[in-house]
């Protein structure tokens, strides 16, 4: 809307998705592209209601959905790390029919993913069963109305297994394997060990300068804020 | 193509151009000034009304999308003289150029119909999606803090 409002695009057909009710389902583990940040800020699991409570104002949540969170591909979008982190999936519908697509081929590049003309995201597929413990956190200028300078969720299972998935620190929502490896590997982390976690997060992310924040800062930030998101999974 | 919706309780019937966004449907086709337009972009709040029980910028929904829907401006929540929450920003002196306010008393109204108590802080998280460029918001708080305390 906001590129049509700005005269950037003029679009002939416009095709209104809010009152396709299929869009709005939310069963188990598949939410409907067409639920709000308002219902996941409420209904959603730990780190992705986390997550939905940072989207824009009161206003931008009762109307945003996570389908637009993902149709715009944001590389700062504050739903991906979730979906990263948990591994989840995208369900996309042509008129021939539905694919899912795993996150990692979904995402393609700053505001790019593979949906191809004519499909539409129907719903996002989480697995059946979430880590134990999951959390999420933003790094931005204020508390409210604010574009990610670094976005990240950390998860943890009861077997150690760690990941972390960071948004607004590279063309895309990205995991970063030699910190999971790492920190998956210690079952009760020293001191020692949180510090090379937050390290090698720092080390493995691929931010830029950009009129928000500066690659260094964001690097930095990165690292931070993966091991405080870790720490509150370990408490 | 013509797009049938409630407004302030009314059936109402408007013409709407292609991508229109419902702001100027509301505006510029039905004459409802209370909504205004400052940043077209969702920044700011001005542009507040309530669409099927919640508050959300007009300048970002699509008119075509309102069909069958309720829609409640400023105008609506206001019928039969002014509401606690107008009458206690006037007293507080939480107008200056006004141009906020019609969003502010949308959001504010739909936060004390859920909650009639709200703290201070779920009164500032209520108003996180509006802007105002003059007051410093301390006279709006205040306002609104007096109706939470129920001293309207
Ligand atoms: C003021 C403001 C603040 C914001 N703050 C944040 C923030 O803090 N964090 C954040 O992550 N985002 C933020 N956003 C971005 C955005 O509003 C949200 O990501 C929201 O989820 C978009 O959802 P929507 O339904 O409004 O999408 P739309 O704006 O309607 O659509 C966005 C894009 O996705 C496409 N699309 C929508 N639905 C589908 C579908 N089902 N299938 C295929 N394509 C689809 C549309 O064609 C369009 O290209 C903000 C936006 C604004 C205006
Ligand atoms: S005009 Fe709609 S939010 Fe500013
Ligand atoms: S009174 Fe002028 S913007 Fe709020």
């Amino acid at each position: 809307m906001v590129e049509v409002n700005f005269g950037r695009r003029r679009p002939e057909t416009v095709v209104g998705l809010r009152r396709v009710a299929e869009l709005k389902e939310w069963e188990g583990n598949r939410i409907g592209a067409a639920v709000t940040w308002r219902r996941v800020e409420r209904e959603g699991p730990g780190a992705y209601a986390q997550a939905a409570r940072t989207v824009g104002s009161p206003q931008i949540r009762n109307a945003g959905t996570i389908g637009g969170n993902l149709g715009t591909a944001s590389p700062a979008g504050d739903g991906h790390p979730f979906l990263a982190a948990v591994d989840a999936s995208i369900e996309v519908a042509s008129a021939t029919g539905r694919r899912l697509v795993p996150w990692n081929e979904f995402f393609v590049g700053p505001k790019r993913s593979s949906l191809q003309q004519g499909e539409l995201i129907t719903a996002v597929v989480l697995p059946e069963r979430l880590p134990e413990r999951h959390g999420f956190g933003k790094v931005g200028v204020r508390n409210a109305m604010v574009i990610s300078t670094v976005c990240a969720v950390v998860t943890r299972d009861h077997d150690g297994r760690t990941t972390v998935a960071l948004g607004s620190v590279g063309p895309t929502v990205l995991r970063v394997p030699a910190a999971e490896e790492m920190i998956s590997a210690e079952s009760n982390p020293s001191e020692a060990d949180l510090a090379e976690f937050a390290r090698l997060v720092s080390e493995g992310v691929r931010p830029i300068t950009d009129h928000r924040s500066t690659e260094q800062y964001r690097r930095h930030a990165a690292g931070v804020l993966a091991r405080r998101l870790l720490e509150r999974c370990l408490r | 193509m013509i797009v049938t919706f409630r407004l302030n309780g009314e059936q109402v019937n408007a013409r709407v151009a292609g991508p229109a966004s419902l702001l100027d449907v509301l505006r510029d086709e039905l004459g409802m000034y209370g909504p205004k337009e400052a940043c077209s972009q969702g920044e700011c709040g001005s542009c507040s009304i309530v669409l099927d029980g919640e508050v959300v910028c007009s300048c970002l929904v699509l008119a075509a999308d309102a069909e069958g829907s309720e829609v409640t401006t400023v105008e609506g929540v206001s019928q039969g003289g002014l509401n606690a929450i107008q009458e206690a920003m006037l007293r507080e002196g939480a107008v200056q150029c006004g141009f906020c306010t019609p969003g502010i008393v949308v959001a504010a109204s739909k936060l004390f119909e859920t909650h009639p108590r709200p703290t201070r802080i779920e009164i500032k998280e209520a108003l996180a999606g509006n802007i105002c460029r003059c007051t410093g918001y301390g006279a709006i708080i205040r306002a609104l803090e007096s109706v939470a305390g129920g001293e309207a």
